[in-house]
């Protein structure tokens, strides 16, 4: 048996845990389409973005559903730690990472499942993308690529937090990060301060990048920071849970 | 002689300035139960966490299956199965799923394994409950679980930390009887305890650890030999009933200051009722009367010379 069949195995537990505990997929799922549904119906028409609001809001939304998955994946993994059962998988000839792959793996599948189901209520919204089927495509790949980055930052957390209940808080800043991206609303719009975080954090570049994909015009530039933020991301993740992984028996 | 199945020398091991195991050594030989007997905070989990690789030893070498847990952890890893303190089973999957997960994970089982599910299953009489959560289980049940979980994959080294500390009596049994059974099919079991009675019943070898030494160690006959045995102790009103049955129990010790008196006996109803029948025929009769057999306190008392001490961490 090789690491990948180990953590197809926990990805297939993680997987069955999802469908007994429903509530994280439904919160997973239903609250980016909930948010989008408020500010398009309510706030969307006091923005003056230039374009269609759902055009503009879109890209950060999916973003957003990117975030709303982490909670779940950090308290699935803390709890995995907290409850024994791990020095079970640790004390067997089980692959040191498997655990941790399968978390990020599932974390991957419930934001696109999200991602997939806000796309869909977009498109019953007005929402009307240029993009071509390359652009899609670009866009999966910045997704799954932010997914994947955002899935072993949580899982860090994760290993990092006490209790499953803290691990939870812990993901809240990054449920909330991207409101403070140009995801909502452009970030020159914003006051002194905010604009600046705005302009220098991860998310914007990133929803930059979807957004100028969905317009079929993407930025180069803005695409360079975004996948060098998603790498770093990943690699600080990837890097802080392995060692996190090791010092906790 | 052949190679042990676990050999430790000199092992240490601190938790920050705070010394746990201080100079550890034993064999154990395979196709025996090992039982490491103390009492809570006396070293014994941490003595199964470094034996199976979980917890990295700060001195001293151990030998697991014939591989050393420093170099060849994987290799140990391969060769044991652990059953914790507390149950790790997964609370959200099934008996059935929780069993097969073992069976997935396990380098040593080859096909599907259903077949060792089931057999797992019946041997530890949860076909029943197979299909429901294990959140839904008994305590009693969990453990079963527990151990069913490490025997996938028939380990020929099992490690059982306090198997049965908070069962019931007749689960505590239960269990006693499946550790006959591994060890009858060849298996070694190293065991810990905080029971006197299950180390007597299961152990070939016991070795007692207090603040972590090993202050005894040997055969559960050879351990017994040092404590006090089993007896009756009676307790008077007067002086002079004491002094009068001390006189027709020559065998016996005497309290002064409790004005008892601890008559050696075995604990059966045929030898109480001589020793009544004794007292009464001098027309003597005791104030108290209590049978006592040894317990991990006794034993604690007779090797260190102080009763057991619980370590508030």
């Amino acid at each position: 048996m090789s690491t990948q069949s180990h953590s197809l195995v926990m990805l297939r537990r993680n997987l069955k845990h999802l469908t007994r505990n429903p509530t994280s997929v439904f919160n997973a799922v239903l609250m980016p389409i909930i948010i989008m549904l408020m500010f398009v119906y309510m706030f969307g028409d006091a923005f003056s973005v230039g374009v269609d609001y759902i055009d503009y809001a879109t890209p950060g939304l999916i973003l957003l559903a990117v975030c709303y998955g982490l909670g779940a994946t950090a308290t699935a993994v803390n709890s995995d730690m907290t409850k024994g059962i791990i020095n079970r998988f640790k004390a067997m000839d089980v692959s040191r990472g498997a655990v941790l792959t399968g978390h990020v793996i599932t974390s991957v599948l419930t934001n696109l499942i999200a991602i997939a189901a806000l796309v869909g209520v977009a498109f019953l919204l007005g929402f009307s993308p240029e993009a071509s089927l390359t652009d899609w495509l670009a866009v999966g790949g910045v997704v799954v690529l932010l997914a994947f980055a955002a899935g072993w930052f949580t899982v860090a957390l994760g290993l990092s937090a006490k209790s499953p209940e803290t691990a939870g808080m812990a993901a809240v800043p990054l449920v909330m990060l991207p409101f403070f991206s140009s995801a909502i609303v452009p970030a020159e719009k914003m006051g002194p301060g905010l604009r600046q975080f705005a302009e220098y954090q991860p998310f914007t570049p990133i929803i930059e990048t979807v957004r100028g994909l969905l317009d079929s015009a993407p930025d180069t530039n803005d695409a360079a920071v975004a996948v060098a933020w998603c790498v770093a991301i990943a690699l600080v993740g990837y890097l802080w849970a392995r060692s996190a992984f090791t010092k906790r028996a | 002689m052949t190679t042990p199945a676990i050999s430790v020398s000199g092992l240490r091991k601190a938790y920050k300035d705070k010394t746990v195991l201080d100079g550890v050594d034993f064999d154990v030989h395979a196709g025996t139960v090992f039982c490491l007997l103390g009492p809570n905070g006396a070293g014994k989990t941490t003595t199964v966490n470094v034996l199976t690789t979980l917890v990295q030893a700060d001195g001293g070498a151990v030998r697991v299956a014939g591989h050393d847990i420093a170099t060849d952890a994987k290799a140990v890893r391969a060769a044991i199965g652990v059953t914790g303190q507390f149950a790790a089973v997964d609370e959200l999957l099934t008996g059935r799923e929780n069993l097969q997960l073992m069976v997935d994970l396990n380098r040593r089982v080859a096909g599907g394994g259903a077949r060792i599910v089931a057999d797992l299953l019946d041997r530890f009489e949860l076909t029943a409950s197979a299909d429901k959560p294990t959140s839904t289980y008994s305590g009693g049940m969990r453990r079963k679980l527990d151990l069913a979980m490490t025997l996938v994959g028939d380990p020929r080294i099992i490690f059982l930390d306090e198997p049965t500390t908070g069962l019931d009596p007749r689960s505590r049994r239960t269990m006693w009887s499946i550790v006959r059974d591994l060890v009858d099919d060849g298996a070694t079991i190293f065991l810990t305890t905080q029971y006197l009675e299950e180390a007597d019943q299961l152990a070939d070898r016991l070795a007692v650890l207090d603040q972590g030494r090993l202050v005894a160690q040997g055969t559960p006959e050879e351990l017994k030999r040092l404590i006090p045995g089993t007896h009756v102790r009676l307790r008077f009103s007067t002086a002079a009933e004491l002094d009068a049955a001390a006189g027709i129990f020559p065998e016996a010790t005497r309290d002064d200051d409790a004005l008892a008196l601890r008559v050696p006996a075995d604990g059966g109803t045929k030898s109480l009722r001589a020793l009544l029948d004794r007292l009464d025929e001098h027309s003597l009769s005791a104030e108290e009367c209590s049978v006592r057999t040894p317990d991990l306190d006794d034993v604690f008392l007779a090797l260190t010379g102080h009763a057991t001490e619980v370590d508030t961490k």
